[in-house]
Protein backbone atom coordinates (compact mmCIF):
# COMPACT_ATOMS: atom_id res chain seq x y z
CA UNK A 1 0.00 0.00 0.00
CA UNK A 2 1.22 3.49 -0.80
CA UNK A 3 2.88 5.26 2.10
CA UNK A 4 3.87 8.64 0.64
CA UNK A 5 0.39 9.54 -0.46
CA UNK A 6 -2.95 8.86 1.18
CA UNK A 7 -5.46 7.57 -1.36
CA UNK A 8 -9.17 6.77 -1.51
CA UNK A 9 -8.16 3.11 -1.10
CA UNK A 10 -6.19 4.01 2.05
CA UNK A 11 -9.19 5.91 3.39
CA UNK A 12 -11.45 2.92 2.71
CA UNK A 13 -8.90 0.58 4.34
CA UNK A 14 -8.81 2.92 7.36
CA UNK A 15 -12.59 2.69 7.75
CA UNK A 16 -12.62 -1.09 7.28
CA UNK A 17 -9.89 -1.45 9.92
CA UNK A 18 -11.74 0.91 12.29
CA UNK A 19 -14.99 -1.03 11.81
CA UNK A 20 -13.20 -4.28 12.55
CA UNK A 21 -11.50 -2.83 15.64
CA UNK A 22 -14.81 -1.46 16.96
CA UNK A 23 -16.54 -4.77 16.36
CA UNK A 24 -13.75 -6.73 18.11
CA UNK A 25 -13.68 -4.27 21.02
CA UNK A 26 -17.43 -3.71 21.28
CA UNK A 27 -17.72 -5.32 24.70
CA UNK A 28 -14.59 -3.61 25.99
CA UNK A 29 -15.96 -0.18 24.99
CA UNK A 30 -19.33 -0.93 26.55
CA UNK A 31 -17.63 -2.14 29.72
CA UNK A 32 -15.66 1.10 30.01
CA UNK A 33 -18.90 3.01 29.41
CA UNK A 34 -20.83 1.12 32.05
CA UNK A 35 -18.25 2.16 34.65
CA UNK A 36 -18.71 5.90 34.10
CA UNK A 37 -21.41 6.28 31.44
CA UNK A 38 -24.47 4.43 30.27
CA UNK A 39 -23.13 1.21 28.83
CA UNK A 40 -23.85 1.77 25.15
CA UNK A 41 -20.68 3.11 23.53
CA UNK A 42 -19.60 -0.21 22.02
CA UNK A 43 -23.08 -1.04 20.75
CA UNK A 44 -23.60 2.41 19.26
CA UNK A 45 -20.21 2.64 17.53
CA UNK A 46 -20.56 -0.87 16.14
CA UNK A 47 -23.99 -0.05 14.69
CA UNK A 48 -22.50 3.11 13.19
CA UNK A 49 -19.50 1.43 11.63
CA UNK A 50 -21.66 -1.30 10.12
CA UNK A 51 -23.72 1.46 8.49
CA UNK A 52 -20.50 3.11 7.29
CA UNK A 53 -19.39 -0.11 5.60
CA UNK A 54 -22.77 -0.49 3.87
CA UNK A 55 -22.93 3.14 2.74
CA UNK A 56 -19.36 3.10 1.42
CA UNK A 57 -19.99 -0.14 -0.48
CA UNK A 58 -23.13 1.34 -2.03
CA UNK A 59 -21.72 4.78 -2.88
CA UNK A 60 -18.22 3.66 -3.88
CA UNK A 61 -16.97 7.25 -3.61
CA UNK A 62 -14.15 8.40 -5.88
CA UNK A 63 -12.76 11.30 -3.84
CA UNK A 64 -11.41 11.60 -0.31
CA UNK A 65 -14.01 14.30 0.37
CA UNK A 66 -16.89 12.04 -0.56
CA UNK A 67 -15.48 9.06 1.37
CA UNK A 68 -15.35 11.04 4.60
CA UNK A 69 -18.67 12.81 3.99
CA UNK A 70 -20.31 9.42 3.47
CA UNK A 71 -18.71 8.17 6.68
CA UNK A 72 -19.75 11.30 8.61
CA UNK A 73 -23.36 11.22 7.44
CA UNK A 74 -23.65 7.50 8.17
CA UNK A 75 -22.38 8.02 11.73
CA UNK A 76 -24.51 11.11 12.40
CA UNK A 77 -27.64 9.29 11.27
CA UNK A 78 -27.07 5.96 13.02
CA UNK A 79 -24.99 6.34 16.19
CA UNK A 80 -26.99 8.83 18.25
CA UNK A 81 -25.84 9.84 21.71
CA UNK A 82 -22.87 12.17 21.88
CA UNK A 83 -20.58 9.94 19.82
CA UNK A 84 -22.72 10.31 16.67
CA UNK A 85 -22.45 14.09 16.39
CA UNK A 86 -18.80 14.07 17.56
CA UNK A 87 -17.43 11.37 15.23
CA UNK A 88 -19.83 12.53 12.51
CA UNK A 89 -18.56 16.11 12.72
CA UNK A 90 -14.94 14.84 12.75
CA UNK A 91 -15.38 13.03 9.41
CA UNK A 92 -17.64 15.66 7.80
CA UNK A 93 -15.01 18.34 8.50
CA UNK A 94 -12.21 16.06 7.25
CA UNK A 95 -14.21 15.49 4.07
CA UNK A 96 -14.77 19.20 3.55
CA UNK A 97 -11.04 19.82 4.03
CA UNK A 98 -9.97 17.19 1.49
CA UNK A 99 -12.63 17.96 -1.13
CA UNK A 100 -12.33 16.54 -4.65
CA UNK A 101 -8.87 15.04 -4.34
CA UNK A 102 -8.45 11.32 -4.90
CA UNK A 103 -5.20 11.34 -2.96
CA UNK A 104 -3.27 13.70 -0.74
CA UNK A 105 0.16 14.06 0.81
CA UNK A 106 1.13 13.85 4.45
CA UNK A 107 0.76 17.59 5.09
CA UNK A 108 -2.78 17.59 3.66
CA UNK A 109 -3.71 14.56 5.72
CA UNK A 110 -2.37 16.24 8.85
CA UNK A 111 -4.27 19.41 8.11
CA UNK A 112 -7.49 17.43 7.47
CA UNK A 113 -7.06 15.60 10.79
CA UNK A 114 -6.56 18.97 12.48
CA UNK A 115 -9.76 20.33 10.87
CA UNK A 116 -11.64 17.21 11.99
CA UNK A 117 -10.41 17.52 15.57
CA UNK A 118 -11.32 21.22 15.56
CA UNK A 119 -14.83 20.07 14.59
CA UNK A 120 -14.94 17.78 17.63
CA UNK A 121 -13.93 20.69 19.86
CA UNK A 122 -16.54 23.00 18.31
CA UNK A 123 -19.33 20.45 18.70
CA UNK A 124 -18.47 19.14 22.16
CA UNK A 125 -16.87 22.25 23.68
CA UNK A 126 -14.39 20.05 25.52
CA UNK A 127 -10.80 20.96 26.30
CA UNK A 128 -7.72 18.84 26.66
CA UNK A 129 -7.77 17.10 30.05
CA UNK A 130 -11.59 17.01 30.34
CA UNK A 131 -11.42 13.20 30.02
CA UNK A 132 -12.89 12.87 26.53
CA UNK A 133 -11.96 11.51 23.08
CA UNK A 134 -9.96 14.69 22.61
CA UNK A 135 -7.38 13.41 25.09
CA UNK A 136 -6.51 10.64 22.61
CA UNK A 137 -6.97 12.58 19.35
CA UNK A 138 -5.00 15.66 20.28
CA UNK A 139 -1.71 13.94 21.29
CA UNK A 140 -2.07 11.71 18.21
CA UNK A 141 -2.16 14.77 15.98
CA UNK A 142 0.78 16.37 17.80
CA UNK A 143 2.78 13.20 17.29
CA UNK A 144 1.77 12.98 13.61
CA UNK A 145 2.88 16.58 13.06
CA UNK A 146 6.20 16.10 14.85
CA UNK A 147 7.45 13.50 12.41
CA UNK A 148 9.00 15.60 9.67
CA UNK A 149 10.78 13.41 7.14
CA UNK A 150 8.95 10.24 8.19
CA UNK A 151 6.53 8.39 5.93
CA UNK A 152 2.75 8.48 6.46
CA UNK A 153 3.06 4.89 7.69
CA UNK A 154 5.62 5.76 10.34
CA UNK A 155 3.80 8.95 11.34
CA UNK A 156 0.50 7.05 11.72
CA UNK A 157 2.17 4.36 13.81
CA UNK A 158 3.52 7.05 16.13
CA UNK A 159 0.12 8.74 16.24
CA UNK A 160 -1.53 5.45 17.20
CA UNK A 161 0.92 5.02 20.09
CA UNK A 162 0.32 8.59 21.23
CA UNK A 163 -3.44 8.05 21.11
CA UNK A 164 -3.15 4.88 23.19
CA UNK A 165 -0.99 6.70 25.72
CA UNK A 166 -3.53 9.54 25.76
CA UNK A 167 -6.29 7.01 26.35
CA UNK A 168 -4.45 5.46 29.30
CA UNK A 169 -3.74 8.91 30.70
CA UNK A 170 -7.49 9.62 30.99
CA UNK A 171 -7.79 7.10 33.86
CA UNK A 172 -6.55 9.41 36.67
CA UNK A 173 -8.51 12.39 35.32
CA UNK A 174 -11.81 13.65 36.70
CA UNK A 175 -14.43 13.89 33.93
CA UNK A 176 -15.57 17.45 33.18
CA UNK A 177 -17.77 16.72 30.16
CA UNK A 178 -20.49 14.27 29.25
CA UNK A 179 -22.35 11.87 31.48
CA UNK A 180 -19.20 10.84 33.35
CA UNK A 181 -18.99 14.37 34.76
CA UNK A 182 -22.08 13.65 36.90
CA UNK A 183 -19.94 11.25 38.90
CA UNK A 184 -17.48 13.90 39.99
CA UNK A 185 -14.54 12.25 41.77
CA UNK A 186 -16.03 8.82 41.18
CA UNK A 187 -15.02 9.09 37.52
CA UNK A 188 -11.37 8.99 38.61
CA UNK A 189 -9.62 5.66 38.00
CA UNK A 190 -11.56 4.75 34.85
CA UNK A 191 -10.47 5.09 31.22
CA UNK A 192 -12.77 7.33 29.19
CA UNK A 193 -14.64 5.18 26.63
CA UNK A 194 -14.53 7.94 23.98
CA UNK A 195 -10.75 8.13 24.27
CA UNK A 196 -10.63 4.34 23.89
CA UNK A 197 -12.60 4.38 20.62
CA UNK A 198 -10.50 7.33 19.42
CA UNK A 199 -7.36 5.28 20.11
CA UNK A 200 -8.89 2.46 18.01
CA UNK A 201 -9.46 5.03 15.24
CA UNK A 202 -5.80 6.07 15.22
CA UNK A 203 -4.66 2.44 15.51
CA UNK A 204 -6.77 1.65 12.45
CA UNK A 205 -5.13 4.50 10.51
CA UNK A 206 -1.72 3.04 11.32
CA UNK A 207 -2.86 -0.40 10.18
CA UNK A 208 -4.31 0.94 6.93
CA UNK A 209 -1.17 2.90 6.08
CA UNK A 210 1.37 0.24 7.13
CA UNK B 1 -31.37 -11.28 31.84
CA UNK B 2 -35.11 -11.96 31.73
CA UNK B 3 -37.11 -9.49 29.64
CA UNK B 4 -40.32 -9.46 27.60
CA UNK B 5 -38.51 -9.06 24.31
CA UNK B 6 -37.83 -10.96 21.10
CA UNK B 7 -34.41 -9.72 20.01
CA UNK B 8 -32.43 -7.14 22.01
CA UNK B 9 -31.67 -5.33 18.74
CA UNK B 10 -35.36 -4.81 17.88
CA UNK B 11 -36.76 -3.60 21.20
CA UNK B 12 -37.35 0.01 20.13
CA UNK B 13 -38.91 -0.81 16.74
CA UNK B 14 -41.17 -3.48 18.18
CA UNK B 15 -42.25 -1.23 21.06
CA UNK B 16 -43.23 1.43 18.50
CA UNK B 17 -45.45 -1.15 16.79
CA UNK B 18 -47.23 -1.69 20.10
CA UNK B 19 -47.48 2.03 20.86
CA UNK B 20 -49.21 2.54 17.53
CA UNK B 21 -51.48 -0.49 17.97
CA UNK B 22 -52.53 0.58 21.47
CA UNK B 23 -53.44 4.20 20.82
CA UNK B 24 -55.67 5.38 17.98
CA UNK B 25 -54.75 8.97 18.70
CA UNK B 26 -51.18 8.51 17.43
CA UNK B 27 -49.48 7.21 14.34
CA UNK B 28 -45.85 6.18 13.92
CA UNK B 29 -43.37 7.08 11.21
CA UNK B 30 -41.45 3.82 11.56
CA UNK B 31 -38.66 4.82 9.18
CA UNK B 32 -37.70 7.76 11.39
CA UNK B 33 -39.02 6.34 14.67
CA UNK B 34 -41.27 9.31 15.26
CA UNK B 35 -44.59 9.12 17.14
CA UNK B 36 -47.05 11.72 15.80
CA UNK B 37 -50.61 12.81 16.51
CA UNK B 38 -53.03 10.93 14.29
CA UNK B 39 -55.00 14.18 13.98
CA UNK B 40 -52.51 17.03 13.31
CA UNK B 41 -53.18 20.24 15.22
CA UNK B 42 -54.88 23.24 13.63
CA UNK B 43 -52.93 25.43 11.25
CA UNK B 44 -51.39 28.48 12.90
CA UNK B 45 -50.53 26.82 16.20
CA UNK B 46 -47.06 26.22 17.55
CA UNK B 47 -45.97 22.57 17.43
CA UNK B 48 -43.94 20.81 20.13
CA UNK B 49 -41.29 18.19 19.38
CA UNK B 50 -39.44 16.29 22.04
CA UNK B 51 -37.47 13.10 22.13
CA UNK B 52 -34.53 11.33 23.58
CA UNK B 53 -33.29 7.87 24.29
CA UNK B 54 -35.90 5.13 24.67
CA UNK B 55 -36.34 3.35 28.00
CA UNK B 56 -38.01 6.29 29.81
CA UNK B 57 -41.58 5.40 28.81
CA UNK B 58 -44.11 6.90 28.97
CA UNK B 59 -41.70 9.79 28.23
CA UNK B 60 -41.88 10.98 25.42
CA UNK B 61 -44.19 8.97 23.15
CA UNK B 62 -46.84 8.66 25.88
CA UNK B 63 -47.20 12.45 25.91
CA UNK B 64 -48.04 12.83 22.22
CA UNK B 65 -51.61 14.00 21.73
CA UNK B 66 -54.01 16.87 22.24
CA UNK B 67 -52.71 19.36 24.79
CA UNK B 68 -49.13 18.10 24.88
CA UNK B 69 -46.61 17.06 22.23
CA UNK B 70 -47.05 16.92 18.47
CA UNK B 71 -44.18 14.50 17.93
CA UNK B 72 -41.76 12.41 19.95
CA UNK B 73 -38.51 11.03 18.52
CA UNK B 74 -37.49 7.67 19.92
CA UNK B 75 -33.75 7.01 20.00
CA UNK B 76 -32.10 3.71 20.82
CA UNK B 77 -32.39 2.79 24.49
CA UNK B 78 -30.71 5.57 26.52
CA UNK B 79 -29.29 7.07 23.32
CA UNK B 80 -30.41 10.34 21.76
CA UNK B 81 -32.25 10.17 18.43
CA UNK B 82 -30.22 11.34 15.44
CA UNK B 83 -30.49 14.79 13.81
CA UNK B 84 -32.07 13.56 10.55
CA UNK B 85 -34.95 12.00 12.51
CA UNK B 86 -35.51 15.06 14.68
CA UNK B 87 -35.52 17.09 11.47
CA UNK B 88 -38.12 14.76 9.93
CA UNK B 89 -40.33 15.15 13.02
CA UNK B 90 -39.98 18.93 12.93
CA UNK B 91 -40.91 19.15 9.24
CA UNK B 92 -43.86 16.80 9.76
CA UNK B 93 -45.54 18.77 12.55
CA UNK B 94 -44.93 22.41 11.69
CA UNK B 95 -48.35 24.04 11.37
CA UNK B 96 -47.05 27.37 10.15
CA UNK B 97 -46.32 28.91 13.55
CA UNK B 98 -42.95 27.37 14.29
CA UNK B 99 -41.74 24.44 16.38
CA UNK B 100 -40.48 24.25 19.96
CA UNK B 101 -37.81 21.61 20.62
CA UNK B 102 -37.89 20.31 24.17
CA UNK B 103 -34.51 18.83 25.09
CA UNK B 104 -33.28 17.26 28.30
CA UNK B 105 -29.83 18.48 29.27
CA UNK B 106 -27.73 15.46 28.41
CA UNK B 107 -24.67 15.91 26.23
CA UNK B 108 -25.88 13.70 23.38
CA UNK B 109 -29.44 15.05 23.31
CA UNK B 110 -28.24 18.65 23.20
CA UNK B 111 -25.77 17.95 20.35
CA UNK B 112 -28.26 15.99 18.23
CA UNK B 113 -31.03 18.57 18.66
CA UNK B 114 -28.48 21.33 17.84
CA UNK B 115 -27.53 19.58 14.60
CA UNK B 116 -31.22 19.01 13.81
CA UNK B 117 -32.03 22.70 14.31
CA UNK B 118 -29.11 23.55 11.98
CA UNK B 119 -30.51 21.14 9.35
CA UNK B 120 -34.03 22.60 9.63
CA UNK B 121 -32.65 26.14 9.34
CA UNK B 122 -30.57 25.19 6.29
CA UNK B 123 -33.33 23.32 4.48
CA UNK B 124 -36.62 25.05 5.33
CA UNK B 125 -37.99 28.34 6.55
CA UNK B 126 -39.45 26.79 9.68
CA UNK B 127 -38.71 28.70 12.87
CA UNK B 128 -37.34 26.53 15.66
CA UNK B 129 -36.89 27.54 19.29
CA UNK B 130 -35.32 25.26 21.88
CA UNK B 131 -35.80 24.83 25.60
CA UNK B 132 -33.27 22.70 27.48
CA UNK B 133 -34.46 21.32 30.82
CA UNK B 134 -31.96 21.10 33.68
CA UNK B 135 -33.79 20.53 36.95
CA UNK B 136 -31.71 17.85 38.69
CA UNK B 137 -30.31 19.24 41.94
CA UNK B 138 -28.11 16.16 42.35
CA UNK B 139 -25.67 17.67 39.88
CA UNK B 140 -23.76 20.81 40.68
CA UNK B 141 -24.34 23.36 37.96
CA UNK B 142 -20.75 24.37 37.43
CA UNK B 143 -17.95 24.52 34.91
CA UNK B 144 -16.89 21.11 36.17
CA UNK B 145 -19.90 19.13 34.97
CA UNK B 146 -22.03 18.97 31.84
CA UNK B 147 -24.56 20.97 33.87
CA UNK B 148 -27.65 19.80 35.66
CA UNK B 149 -29.53 16.97 33.98
CA UNK B 150 -32.99 17.42 32.55
CA UNK B 151 -35.32 14.99 34.30
CA UNK B 152 -38.81 15.16 35.90
CA UNK B 153 -39.63 18.77 35.12
CA UNK B 154 -39.67 17.77 31.44
CA UNK B 155 -43.03 16.03 32.00
CA UNK B 156 -44.59 19.08 33.68
CA UNK B 157 -43.13 21.38 31.03
CA UNK B 158 -44.50 19.33 28.14
CA UNK B 159 -47.98 19.52 29.70
CA UNK B 160 -47.91 23.24 30.46
CA UNK B 161 -46.21 24.40 27.25
CA UNK B 162 -48.47 22.04 25.27
CA UNK B 163 -51.55 23.73 26.72
CA UNK B 164 -50.12 27.17 25.90
CA UNK B 165 -49.54 26.08 22.28
CA UNK B 166 -53.08 24.72 22.10
CA UNK B 167 -54.38 28.18 23.09
CA UNK B 168 -52.72 29.61 20.00
CA UNK B 169 -49.89 31.46 21.74
CA UNK B 170 -46.86 32.53 19.69
CA UNK B 171 -43.64 30.53 19.47
CA UNK B 172 -41.79 33.04 21.64
CA UNK B 173 -44.60 32.98 24.22
CA UNK B 174 -44.63 29.19 24.37
CA UNK B 175 -40.85 29.10 24.66
CA UNK B 176 -40.92 31.69 27.47
CA UNK B 177 -43.51 29.73 29.44
CA UNK B 178 -41.46 26.57 28.94
CA UNK B 179 -38.33 28.30 30.19
CA UNK B 180 -40.20 29.66 33.17
CA UNK B 181 -41.41 26.16 34.09
CA UNK B 182 -37.88 24.83 33.81
CA UNK B 183 -36.39 27.61 35.91
CA UNK B 184 -38.96 27.07 38.67
CA UNK B 185 -38.72 23.26 38.77
CA UNK B 186 -36.30 21.07 40.73
CA UNK B 187 -35.87 17.28 40.96
CA UNK B 188 -33.96 14.68 42.94
CA UNK B 189 -33.86 10.94 42.32
CA UNK B 190 -32.68 7.74 43.99
CA UNK B 191 -32.26 4.10 43.01
CA UNK B 192 -32.63 0.83 44.88
CA UNK B 193 -31.29 -1.18 41.94
CA UNK B 194 -29.51 -0.62 38.66
CA UNK B 195 -31.25 -1.31 35.37
CA UNK B 196 -30.40 -3.63 32.49
CA UNK B 197 -30.10 -2.40 28.91
CA UNK B 198 -31.12 -5.39 26.79
CA UNK B 199 -28.25 -5.04 24.31
CA UNK B 200 -25.75 -5.02 27.21
CA UNK B 201 -27.50 -7.95 28.88
CA UNK B 202 -26.45 -7.20 32.46
CA UNK B 203 -27.06 -4.44 35.01
CA UNK B 204 -25.35 -1.14 34.20
CA UNK B 205 -23.83 -0.92 37.66
CA UNK B 206 -23.57 -3.15 40.73
CA UNK B 207 -25.51 -2.15 43.79
CA UNK B 208 -25.35 -4.44 46.83
CA UNK B 209 -28.65 -5.46 48.47
CA UNK B 210 -28.10 -3.23 51.50
CA UNK B 211 -27.14 -0.07 49.62
CA UNK B 212 -28.83 2.61 47.51
CA UNK B 213 -27.73 5.33 45.09
CA UNK B 214 -28.74 8.89 45.89
CA UNK B 215 -28.85 11.48 43.11
CA UNK B 216 -29.33 9.28 40.05
CA UNK B 217 -30.26 10.40 36.56
CA UNK B 218 -32.51 8.47 34.21
CA UNK B 219 -30.01 6.54 32.09
CA UNK B 220 -28.76 3.97 34.57
CA UNK B 221 -25.80 6.12 35.42
CA UNK B 222 -24.78 5.84 39.05
CA UNK B 223 -25.68 8.66 41.39
CA UNK B 224 -23.70 11.18 43.37
CA UNK B 225 -23.22 8.97 46.39
CA UNK B 226 -23.88 5.50 47.62
CA UNK B 227 -25.40 5.03 51.05
CA UNK B 228 -26.66 2.29 53.34
CA UNK B 229 -30.30 1.39 52.67
CA UNK B 230 -32.73 3.44 54.81
CA UNK B 231 -36.45 3.72 55.59
CA UNK B 232 -38.93 5.48 53.28
CA UNK B 233 -39.13 8.37 55.76
CA UNK B 234 -35.36 8.84 55.69
CA UNK B 235 -35.29 8.54 51.89
CA UNK B 236 -38.06 11.15 51.59
CA UNK B 237 -35.85 13.58 53.51
CA UNK B 238 -32.92 12.81 51.21
CA UNK B 239 -35.09 13.84 48.24
CA UNK B 240 -36.92 16.80 49.79
CA UNK B 241 -34.05 18.52 51.60
CA UNK B 242 -31.69 19.07 48.66
CA UNK B 243 -34.61 20.45 46.61
CA UNK B 244 -35.75 22.87 49.32
CA UNK B 245 -32.12 23.79 49.95
CA UNK B 246 -31.79 24.81 46.32
CA UNK B 247 -34.92 26.92 45.87
CA UNK B 248 -37.77 28.39 47.90
CA UNK B 249 -41.06 26.53 47.39
CA UNK B 250 -43.00 28.08 50.29
CA UNK B 251 -44.37 31.12 48.49
CA UNK B 252 -46.11 29.57 45.46
CA UNK B 253 -48.63 26.83 44.83
CA UNK B 254 -46.59 23.70 44.04
CA UNK B 255 -47.10 20.95 41.48
CA UNK B 256 -45.45 17.82 42.90
CA UNK B 257 -44.59 14.65 41.01
CA UNK B 258 -43.54 11.50 42.84
CA UNK B 259 -42.21 9.43 39.97
CA UNK B 260 -41.32 5.76 39.84
CA UNK B 261 -38.12 4.71 38.05
CA UNK B 262 -39.82 1.69 36.47
CA UNK B 263 -39.61 -1.27 38.83
CA UNK B 264 -41.00 0.12 42.09
CA UNK B 265 -44.62 -0.91 42.72
CA UNK B 266 -47.30 1.76 43.06
CA UNK B 267 -47.93 0.83 46.68
CA UNK B 268 -44.38 1.99 47.47
CA UNK B 269 -44.77 5.13 45.37
CA UNK B 270 -47.95 6.06 47.27
CA UNK B 271 -46.20 5.34 50.57
CA UNK B 272 -43.33 7.60 49.50
CA UNK B 273 -45.76 10.31 48.38
CA UNK B 274 -47.33 10.26 51.83
CA UNK B 275 -43.92 10.72 53.44
CA UNK B 276 -42.92 13.46 51.01
CA UNK B 277 -46.23 15.35 51.34
CA UNK B 278 -46.01 15.30 55.16
CA UNK B 279 -42.43 16.54 55.08
CA UNK B 280 -43.30 19.29 52.61
CA UNK B 281 -46.22 20.42 54.76
CA UNK B 282 -43.88 20.61 57.75
CA UNK B 283 -41.64 22.86 55.66
CA UNK B 284 -44.46 25.23 54.73
CA UNK B 285 -44.85 23.98 51.16
CA UNK B 286 -48.42 23.66 49.90
CA UNK B 287 -49.07 21.15 47.13
CA UNK B 288 -51.73 22.39 44.71
CA UNK B 289 -51.56 19.52 42.19
CA UNK B 290 -49.76 16.18 42.15
CA UNK B 291 -48.87 13.16 40.08
CA UNK B 292 -47.91 9.78 41.53
CA UNK B 293 -46.78 7.03 39.19
CA UNK B 294 -44.30 6.05 36.48
CA UNK B 295 -43.88 9.12 34.26
CA UNK B 296 -40.17 9.28 33.42
CA UNK B 297 -38.52 5.93 33.99
CA UNK B 298 -35.17 4.24 33.67
CA UNK B 299 -36.11 0.80 32.28
CA UNK B 300 -36.32 -1.69 35.17
CA UNK B 301 -34.61 0.44 37.79
CA UNK B 302 -36.27 0.40 41.19
CA UNK B 303 -36.44 3.71 43.01
CA UNK B 304 -38.13 7.06 42.64
CA UNK B 305 -37.66 10.73 42.01
CA UNK B 306 -39.37 13.84 43.31
CA UNK B 307 -40.05 16.91 41.18
CA UNK B 308 -41.43 20.16 42.57
CA UNK B 309 -42.59 23.08 40.44
CA UNK B 310 -43.20 26.50 42.01
CA UNK B 311 -46.23 27.27 39.88
CA UNK B 312 -48.23 30.45 39.42
CA UNK B 313 -51.88 30.98 38.46
CA UNK B 314 -51.12 30.78 34.75
CA UNK B 315 -49.18 27.53 35.11
CA UNK B 316 -51.99 26.00 37.20
CA UNK B 317 -54.57 27.05 34.61
CA UNK B 318 -52.47 25.52 31.81
CA UNK B 319 -51.89 22.42 33.94
CA UNK B 320 -55.68 22.00 34.36
CA UNK B 321 -56.39 22.50 30.64
CA UNK B 322 -57.64 19.45 28.72
CA UNK B 323 -55.10 16.83 27.69
CA UNK B 324 -55.52 13.57 25.81
CA UNK B 325 -52.42 11.42 25.64
CA UNK B 326 -51.61 7.83 26.54
CA UNK B 327 -50.11 8.80 29.89
CA UNK B 328 -51.95 11.98 30.92
CA UNK B 329 -55.61 12.39 30.18
CA UNK B 330 -58.16 14.74 31.72
CA UNK B 331 -60.79 17.37 30.91
CA UNK B 332 -61.65 16.04 27.46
Amino acid sequence: MATETFSVEDARAWMTAFGKAVSENQEYLTELDSAIGDADHGTNMDRGMRAVEEKLAAANPATLGSVFKTVGMALVSTVGGASGPLYGTFFLRMGAALGDRSECDKADLSSALRTGIKGVTDRGKAQLGDKTMLDALSPALDSFDGTEGLSIAAASAGAAEAAAAGRDATAPLKALKGRASYLGDRSIGHIDPGSASAALLMGALAKACA
Amino acid sequence: MKKLINDPENVVDEALVGIEASNHNVRVDHEHRVVLRAQPKDHGKVALVSGGGSGHEPLHSGYVGYGMLDAACAGEVFTSPTPDRIEAATLAVDAGAGVLHIVKNYTGDVMNFDMAAELVAAESGIEVETVVTNDDVAVEDSLYTAGRRGVGVTVLLEKIAGAAAEEGRSLVDVRDIAQRVNSRGRSMGMALTSCTVSTAGRPTFDLPDDEMEIGIGIHGEPGRQREKMASAREIAAKLVNPILGDMDFSSSPVIAMLNGMGASPLIELYLMYGEVAALLQKNGVSIARNLVGNYITSLDMAGCSLTLLAADDEMLRLWDAPVQTAALRWGR
